[in-house]
């Protein structure tokens, strides 16, 4: 009986083992080397700004896909682009800086609380409870779910609303993809102007729950002669493309046609300049920029 | 209607993590994510048919003729384990699409007590091949279809108010409970 037992199982074993052997020859996958070394050049921070699934699957993407541009990376900016470029031999092209923004303006617009929220301190929970503590369904819930997905520490809550030090910003769009309501959006450092609301809600509605917030009336619009401007869901949406390209000659009739002070030139201090691949201390005062003043 | 019933009572009224207890690390370990929750499913789908086929003819070929069966434990262990490795290196080679959504998931039920759970049961209520790979179906649906409502109700619970001690595994394994208790009245359905 141990006889048998033992030969049955050093039988079993060794025909396995050498099957895994033998497998592990022909079934090996070879990777490609430079992968490891794109890798190492990206932030590593794994903030899928790219669209791909973190820092490796970029660079396996950028390697094996041509059509897949080497400036992909915004987190790293145009250094991380070049030496992308030059590990693929792809052509840079150039990064335009881009920065989160937030699209909310609550406590200006002095919106009521529905009820005081008292559950699991997430926007995500609260959102859950009637579509978030405040009158309105589009606010910032300021429960920081953007902050702590913020891979770079640049923002912070102050007076129940998100704020976001450019200096730190990556525009690698974690906090978008974060945020329950939707009011964060990537725009060029470059923009001239920005809508402060995120508000779906007809003009009725919004005019009912906040003082600021958009009525989506339309008449920037009508004024933009650039058509930089268009509404989808009764919310303001600019090409900044098509509105940089048109230049300043316009002299900014969308801002001045707003009925309710809620399209705004955006300050120049925000337009900070994009941050070095590894910034570790905190931004200074000036950076910082206060979109409620 | 044989077929139907066995189907019924595999996925429902012997539902193998919930009525059975078997295969409990994965429940609680990847049913955090619905996400997650379903690529473990599938996983577990594949290697139960494949190691419940395999160890079935491994069972009627080697062990029986030989007088075996008091090694079955061990062997199908070792071949089961073998088997996912096997079947590891193969999907990365051949089907990288397959491998990219199962292959985190396949190391980690290499001997998975449900998996050598369905091989061993298969061969104690004495089914024949058909049967045993249509319960290996039906068990691993049943398993996908419990860590997924699991996943469905841990989702919530990260933006519920839960105390400190009550945070995660505690509050999973009163989940687990809770559900099994539920379960149980499907007990009933089949006289």
């Amino acid at each position: 009986m141990i006889a048998e037992s033992v030969i049955t199982l050093f039988g079993l074993g060794f025909v396995s083992a050498s099957v895994l052997s033998v497998a592990s020859r022909l079934l090996a996958v070879e990777e490609d080397p430079r992968i490891e070394v794109v890798t190492e050049a990206l932030p590593g921070a794994n903030c899928g700004g790219c669209g791909f699934a973190g820092c490796e699957a970029y660079a396996t993407a950028v390697l094996k896909d041509p059509s897949v541009p080497p400036n992909r990376c915004c987190a790293g900016g145009p250094d991380v682009a070049k030496r992308v470029a030059e590990l693929t031999g792809k052509a840079a092209g150039d990064v335009e800086p881009m920065v989160a923004f937030r699209r909310c303006v609550k406590v200006e617009g002095k919106v009521a609380r529905k009820y005081d929220y008292a559950g699991a301190t997430t926007c995500a929970g609260a959102k859950l409870l009637d579509g978030g503590p405040d009158a309105c369904r589009y606010a910032c819930i300021g429960l920081g779910d953007c902050v702590r997905a913020c891979p770079f520490d640049a923002m912070w809550i102050e007076d129940g609303l998100v704020h976001i030090a450019p200096a730190k910003c990556t525009s690698c769009g974690t906090c978008v993809r974060t945020c329950p309501n939707g009011i964060l959006e990537i725009i060029p450092r470059r923009a001239r102007v920005m809508v402060f609301c995120s508000s779906k809600d007809k003009g009725k509605a919004v005019k009912d729950v906040c003082e600021a917030g958009c009525i989506s009336c339309g008449a920037c619009v009508k004024k933009c002669p650039a058509k930089a401007i268009r509404m989808e869901d009764d919310r303001i949406v600019i090409d900044h493309k098509a509105c940089l390209a048109y230049g300043p000659s316009c002299e900014e009739v969308c801002v001045k046609s707003c009925p309710r002070d809620i399209l705004r030139c955006l300050k120049p201090e925000y337009i900070a300049p994009a941050p070095e691949t590894e910034p570790a201390h905190f931004p200074e005062e000036s950076h910082v920029v206060d979109l409620n003043a | 209607m044989d077929i139907f019933l066995l189907f019924i009572s595999a996925i429902f009224v012997n539902n193998i993590l919930l009525a059975q207890y078997l295969g409990n690390c994965p429940y609680l370990g990847c049913s955090k994510e619905k996400s997650v929750a379903i690529g473990m499913g599938a996983a577990v789908l594949f290697v139960i048919v494949l190691a419940t086929v395999i160890t079935f003819l491994i069972q009627k070929y080697i062990m029986n003729p030989f007088h075996l069966g008091y090694l079955q434990t061990i062997i199908f262990i070792l071949v089961i384990a073998a088997l996912v490795q096997f079947v590891e290196m193969f999907l990365k080679k051949m089907v990288p699409p397959l491998y990219k959504s199962l292959g985190i998931y396949l190391p980690l039920i290499t001997t998975n007590c449900a998996v050598l759970g369905v091989a061993i049961l298969v061969q104690r209520k004495e089914f024949d091949l058909w049967t045993s790979f249509l319960y290996a179906i039906a068990a691993s649906v049943g398993f996908l279809l419990a860590i997924v409502l699991m996943a469905g109700i841990r989702e919530r619970f990260v933006v519920t108010r839960i105390p400190r001690s009550m945070q995660g595994v505690p509050s999973g394994l009163v989940m687990a409970g809770i559900m099994s208790l539920a379960f149980l009245a499907f007990k009933g359905m089949i006289a």
